[in-house]
């Protein structure tokens, strides 16, 4: 029974706990109740990546409607791989959120969050799970609103404007979505993913068609926040509550991003837009840019939260990059670096939120001494720091490698440099904190107050820290699933396998 | 007598790689304790050097030893190989780690440093790495230890905790990392690419599928990406290092971090190039001037500078860079002088470093304006000075003798005259800024005092011990440095004979 619809639990779960957890209203239940829930759900993810890994794809066919019809869920290695991250993420996040809200939300609004917390896992796990264009947009903005909800929630009352920023640019980015959607619909007179790829094929040079993809990628442009669409980004995570912040930086622009894999590789055809569109040198530009400047705005931020939230636009270029190369190599590339920088990406924000809930602030200035008072935490911060420069022995020294020998192998050798320079940027923005941790004048009453994190946020954290260890050491299960993944997006699909 | 014989010689690369970890460790456990924390590091540190003499054994014994830890990317692992070169960088260090204990443990205290324990654990972690470092089968390997040794070594490079010691470790990791990340691993992932593998293998693995333009960029990004091997432009982190206490001054920079980096040149040019391929790379003999130029512009650099660390530094840019150009000479025996330079420079170097952290301790002097007549107070401190500058300088009858004679005979054989007369007039310059120094701490014109042996007042024991033990080593390179030339023998295409002329 559970195993005939393992596919739909991961949306289903949370979905049908969202408005439980309203109910029941009280903090603490619904804590306990979110976290067990998005645990399940994790099982669920979990499960289906080893069932992917076994037998390709799970196709499930929502209230018994056949596709292209009915609503298909379709699940292949790719998407399993990244639900069970976001799953994964999100369940950590719980758990360390009860301390860390305790402090940055009203306990008037705690039901709120573990409710909007629940939908936008929902969202998410919607856009990863269905095989239909419609239904994608719909689940995208699931979770869009959801986010919303949960930017604002802050009592620092300046996450008002974030969040309204962010729901300006994202309601246009989604508007665009459904735009191009409807113009493939237009095109084509059908939704399913899989025929709408078929029916795609077959057009050629059609001016509806081009003006669909120029929608669409525009408007997942701005979901994922590639530059220079990415205005929208630093404020929100600045600004929302730092558990907020440390699941939306390490999965909804990670899934925005597969959002664009899916519309490349599995609708459009990379051959379609890479070579008859020329996307890819647009992409290219982009994301290297994104990697300089943003990078660079990283090393000039004083406020933590916005130095991070400007590195995960430049960590987002980096992924594009891959992509943009529009090989297997490159696209997997790609896939593990979403997987790995949601990793250290996580720990960042944890860490940040860890200081936040015992300083009260994030400022550079806050950090000095945390060396000494906060070890666990810096510990964390440092381990996770070296991760996004790419040290060896983390994860993210195995997606850079990968990164650059997809371009090598391009022969782009400049283009492999330039992304080497990029990540000296890192040590640049990442070093600044350290520096400040172990090396800054401590006041004497600072040393006296302050104290390491509780349990509940140091142990969700430190899982992800030995995540970062882990993946970097022994890379079979990250790079295999990444590489088959990869492998299954770039060949050519023919529907009438189904 | 060998309490190692029962352990199979596979083994013996991990423990020599674990032995300074679980000296890391015990340091922490026992940070309460000072003596017998320092007991334990001492315990590590001998047991060490017996691992690494007992590899020495097997090496001799042509037994072959390799260690395969773990796969990270398809065909790509961490994995150690034993090969000649290795076991003699090896046994320098571990020699040298166990002295520089004894030297540590009388300078820390001397000076009541503050951080003590954290400061022994990074010393041994930075070892591991070195010893990781030595053994290493695959350039991923090299690079991955590489990077760890600079994380290791930067929290003892900033130990002091000043703005000094923080600008300097700022200029240490900045040039360190940054030159890995944008040269090395370039580099490293070009060559994966192209050549499809990175073992070290005798003779080189390019071949002819790859083009000459990019072996010939490779070998530029090689020699600056390992940025600890200190080129010029990019020497400026060896001096900015320098703020480090003088025990890290001295095990670090004059023989674990800068070794490693011309360690890691050799190492790549005798087995990832191939020595005998050298010669048909366009950028070889560009890298050998720059090179020859690093050697003479630091060597003026440090005539100029009155700061006696600042100076000693500078002077090692100057000698790492004989190491780099013997590489780069194309000949096997220049390769010799340039491995066993390895060796004879480490013992002399760090006896000068000593001296000048005994200096600062007993007598609280850093400029050498400051140390007229010194000689007269510290006369064991400042012989020593002297028998590590001419050591330095090549004279006989002490070890960087055969060094120069062997780079000096690689590049008359072949045939570059210009690098036979920079290693001579640098000599001249070693004369200049290292001979004046103790000449004029024991003859002070001014002074017409007779000497009393009530104006002695040296370093505390174990600095003298440390000092002692290193000149001692000096001498005994020069009368017995036939073990290291042998083993310098078994390094394929490396030889100490000349085949010319015949």
């Amino acid at each position: 029974m559970i195993e005939l619809h393992l596919a739909i639990l991961p949306i289903v779960l949370p979905l049908i706990a969202a408005p439980i957890c309203f109910i029941l209203g009280r903090s603490q239940w619904c804590w306990l109740f979110a976290t067990l829930i998005s645990g399940l759900s994790c099982a669920a993810s979990v499960g289906l990546l080893v069932a992917t890994l076994d037998q390709g794809v799970v196709s499930y066919a929502v209230g018994g409607w056949q596709a292209p019809w009915g609503i298909e869920i379709r699940i292949d290695v790719a998407s399993a791989l990244i639900l069970s991250l976001v799953s994964g993420i999100s369940t950590l996040v719980l758990i360390y959120a009860n301390q860390s809200i305790a402090k940055e939300i009203d306990t008037s609004k705690h039901a709120l969050f573990y409710t909007a917390h629940l939908l936008c896992l929902t969202g998410l796990s919607g856009i990863l799970s269905t095989g239909d264009a419609f239904n994608l947009f719909v689940f995208l903005e699931i979770s869009s609103l959801a986010t919303y909800t949960l930017v604002s929630l802050a009592r620092d009352k300046r996450c008002l404007i974030a969040a309204f920023r962010y729901l300006i640019m994202g309601t246009i980015g989604a508007t665009f979505i459904l735009i191009g959607v409807g113009m493939l619909y237009m095109k084509t007179g059908t939704l399913n993913m899989l025929d709408l790829a078929d029916k795609i094929a077959v057009i050629e040079g059609n001016r509806t068609l081009n003006t669909g993809l120029a929608f669409i990628l525009i408007g997942v442009s701005i979901k994922l926040a590639l530059f220079p669409l990415h205005m929208w980004l630093p404020p929100a995570y600045t600004h929302a509550p730092s558990a907020v912040s440390a699941f939306l930086a390490s999965t909804a622009t990670k899934v925005a991003v597969y959002v664009m894999v899916r519309f490349i590789f599995s609708i459009f055809g990379a051959q379609y837009v890479f070579e008859t569109m020329s996307m890819d040198i647009i992409l290219l530009v982009l994301a290297i840019i994104a990697i300089f400047k943003c990078s660079f705005m990283a090393a000039l931020q004083s406020n933590m939260k916005s130095m991070l939230a400007y590195s995960s636009v430049a960590q987002i270029g980096y992924m594009i990059l891959g992509i943009s190369l529009a090989t297997s190599a490159g696209l997997m590339a790609g896939l593990l670096h979403i997987f790995n920088h949601a990793l250290m990406k996580g720990v960042l924000f944890m860490a940040l939120g860890c200081v936040a809930y015992r300083v009260g602030s994030v400022d550079i200035k806050s950090f000095r001494g945390l060396g000494k008072t906060m070890p666990w935490t810096m510990a964390a911060f440092t381990i996770a720091g070296l991760s996004i420069i790419g040290v060896p022995l983390t994860a993210g020294f195995v997606s850079k490698w990968y990164l650059v020998t997809a371009v090598f192998e391009q022969q782009q050798w400049l283009i492999g440099f330039v992304l080497l320079l990029g990540s000296l940027l890192a040590v640049v923005y990442i070093g600044r904190v350290l520096e400040a941790a172990y090396f800054g004048e401590v006041s004497q009453q600072q040393e006296t107050n302050i104290k390491e994190a509780p349990l509940t946020m140091l142990i969700p954290m430190w899982v992800l820290v030995l995540a970062n260890i882990y993946f970097g050491i022994d890379t079979s299960v990250t790079v295999g699933a990444a590489d088959a993944a990869a492998q299954w997006l770039s060949q050519p699909h023919i529907s009438g396998a189904n | 007598m060998n309490i190692w014989s029962d352990i199979s010689p596979d083994q013996l690369i991990n423990i020599a790689i674990i032995l300074p970890l679980i000296g890391a460790a015990l340091v922490i456990l026992l940070g309460k304790y000072p003596n017998i924390r320092e007991t334990a590091s001492l315990a590590i540190a001998t047991l060490l050097f017996t691992v690494v003499l007992s590899i020495t054994d097997n090496t001799f014994a042509q037994i072959p030893m390799t260690s395969h830890w773990i796969t990270i990317i398809p065909h790509l692992s961490i994995a150690f190989n034993v090969e000649p070169l290795g076991v003699l960088f090896a046994l320098v260090a571990s020699f040298l780690w166990i002295v520089t204990t004894i030297y540590a443990i009388g300078y820390m205290r001397g000076h009541k440093e503050k951080n003590q324990t954290r400061f022994f654990c990074c010393f041994a972690l930075a070892i591991a790495t070195v010893m990781a470092i030595c053994f290493s089968a695959n350039l991923l390997t090299l690079f991955i230890f590489y990077e760890l040794l600079t994380l290791s070594t930067y929290p003892l490079v900033t130990h002091a905790g000043n703005d000094a010691a923080k600008r300097g470790g700022r200029i240490y990791l900045g040039i360190l990392l940054g030159t890995s990340i944008a040269f090395l691993l370039f580099a490293v992932l070009a060559t994966w690419v192209s050549a499809g593998t990175l073992t070290f293998t005798a003779g080189g693995i390019f071949n002819e599928s790859q083009s000459k333009g990019l072996i010939a960029l490779l070998l530029v990004l090689f020699c600056y990406g390992v940025g600890k091997a200190a080129i010029m432009p990019f020497h400026r982190w060896l001096p900015a290092a320098m703020v480090a206490p003088t025990p890290v001054s001295a095990l670090l920079h004059a023989v674990a971090v800068v070794k490693a980096g011309v360690f890691s040149i050799l190492k790549i040019i005798i087995y990832i190039f191939g020595i005998d391929n050298l010669s048909q790379i366009a950028t070889t003999d560009v890298m050998l001037y720059i090179g020859a130029a690093t050697v003479l512009l630091s060597s003026c650099v440090a005539i100029t500078k009155d700061n006696l660390k600042a100076r000693l530094a500078y002077s090692t840019v100057s000698q790492l860079s004989y190491i780099v150009v013997g590489a780069l000479l194309a000949s096997s025996v220049a390769a010799a002088g340039a491995s066993l330079h390895i060796a004879t420079h480490a013992v002399g170097k760090i006896t000068l470093f000593f001296c000048a952290g005994a200096i600062m301790v007993a007598a609280h002097k850093k400029k050498v304006s400051e140390l007229v007549g010194l000689g007269r107070q510290m006369p064991i401190t400042m012989i020593a000075f002297a028998i590590g500058s001419m050591s330095i300088i090549g004279l006989p009858p002490l070890a960087g003798t055969w060094s120069k004679w062997y780079l000096v005979v690689g590049a008359l054989e072949s045939d570059k005259l210009i690098i036979v007369a920079v290693l001579m007039i640098s000599t001249l310059l070693n004369v200049a800024y290292l001979l004046p120094i103790p000449i004029k701490a024991f003859f002070n014109p001014s002074d017409n005092k007779r000497p009393r042996w009530s104006d002695i007042n040296e370093a505390p024991l174990p600095i003298l011990f440390a000092i002692c033990v290193t000149s001692f080593s000096c001498l005994a390179l020069f009368f017995y440095p036939q073990p290291l030339i042998d083993l310098i023998n078994l390094i394929p295409d490396v030889s100490t004979h000349v085949t010319g002329g015949s």
